[in-house]
C-alpha cells in the first residue's frame, strides 16, 4: 500500500521526525517504532514536523498520547509542527492544543528547547 | 430510506490494511455529492475510525471477518452504514476521553467514537439478527 513513511533527521540535540501520507490505525506502528527507538537512543527532545501529513486519524493521536509522559519526564518533550490545516483540526477537537506544544515553523520548536 | 436515491457498496475483511481502501471509496461518492472539501475530510475520518473501531473491538483484532459498507445519498443527506457481525458496541456505557488523564495513565484510543459524535451530523447504533450497524448522516 501506499501511504506513510517516516524520516529521521538530527539538528544539534534534537532529533526532527519527517513525517509523510497518511497516519491511521495500519500506519501508527511505524511512527511508535521510531519514537521508542529515539527513547531507546536516550534522545528526548524530539520535533516532529507534520508538513507533508497529510492525514492522521485518532490511532496516529495515540502513539502521541502513549508517549508524551515518558519524554517529558526524561526531561524531554515532543513538539509538534507545520500541520496542514485539517490535521490540526482533528488535534484540536481533541483538546490537545493545550497539552502539547504545537507549532507553525520548525525552527521554532527546535530553538524552543 | 434512501427513496430510490444512489446507493454504493464495499466489503472488505476486518484489517486495518484496508483502511485507505475504504476511506477512498467514501471519499470519492462524497465528492460526486458535491460536499466541500472540510466536510469530505470529515466523512473520510469519521469512517476510519468506525472501521477501526470495528476491527478492534467488535472483532478484536481478528482478521478476514466480513465488514460491509454501505453509502447512499438523496436530496438531503449523505449516509453511510458500516455492518459488523462482532461483539456490539453498547453506547450507553460510552464515556468521553479525558484526554489530560488517558495521557498521564499512557494510555491511548477511546477517542474514535468521540470523533465520531462531533464529525457527524447523526449517528445511530443497531442491532438486528446478529449484525451490529453504525450508522452515520451527513446532512446536505
Amino acid at each position: 500500500m501506499k501511504n506513510f513513511s517516516i524520516a529521521k533527521r538530527q539538528i544539534n540535540d534534537v532529533s526532527v521526525l519527517d513525517v509523510s501520507g497518511e497516519l491511521d490505525a495500519h500506519t501508527a506502528s511505524q511512527l511508535e517504532n521510531s519514537l521508542k527507538s529515539l527513547i531507546d537512543d536516550q534522545r528526548f527532545r524530539i520535533v516532529v514536523n507534520c508538513s507533508r501529513l497529510d492525514y492522521i486519524a485518532s490511532a496516529g493521536l495515540g502513539v502521541f498520547m502513549a508517549y508524551i509522559e515518558d519524554v517529558r519526564g526524561l526531561g524531554g518533550d515532543i513538539k509538534l509542527t507545520n500541520m496542514n490545516d485539517r490535521v490540526y483540526n482533528v488535534f484540536d477537537l481533541l483538546g490537545f492544543p493545550t497539552l502539547y506544544d504545537i507549532l507553525d515553523d520548525e525552527k521554532e520548536a527546535v530553538e524552543g528547547f | 430510506m434512501t427513496n430510490g436515491s444512489n446507493k454504493y457498496q464495499l466489503t472488505v475483511d476486518s484489517s486495518t490494511k484496508h483502511l485507505a481502501e475504504v476511506r477512498d471509496f467514501v471519499a470519492e461518492h462524497a465528492q460526486s455529492v458535491g460536499l466541500s472539501e472540510k466536510e469530505i475530510s470529515e466523512i473520510r475520518l469519521a469512517v476510519d475510525e468506525a472501521y477501526t473501531n470495528i476491527i478492534k473491538h467488535a472483532y478484536k483484532n481478528t482478521p478476514s471477518r466480513p465488514v460491509q459498507i454501505e453509502l447512499g445519498f438523496d436530496h438531503s443527506q449523505l449516509w453511510i452504514s458500516i455492518m459488523d457481525q462482532g461483539e456490539s458496541f453498547k453506547p450507553d456505557e460510552y464515556k468521553a476521553p479525558d484526554i489530560l488523564k488517558r495521557i498521564k495513565n499512557k494510555q491511548r484510543g477511546g477517542m474514535g467514537v468521540f470523533l465520531i459524535q462531533k464529525l457527524m451530523d447523526q449517528v445511530q447504533y443497531n442491532r438486528k439478527g446478529g449484525i451490529n450497524e453504525i450508522r452515520m448522516v451527513k446532512n446536505l
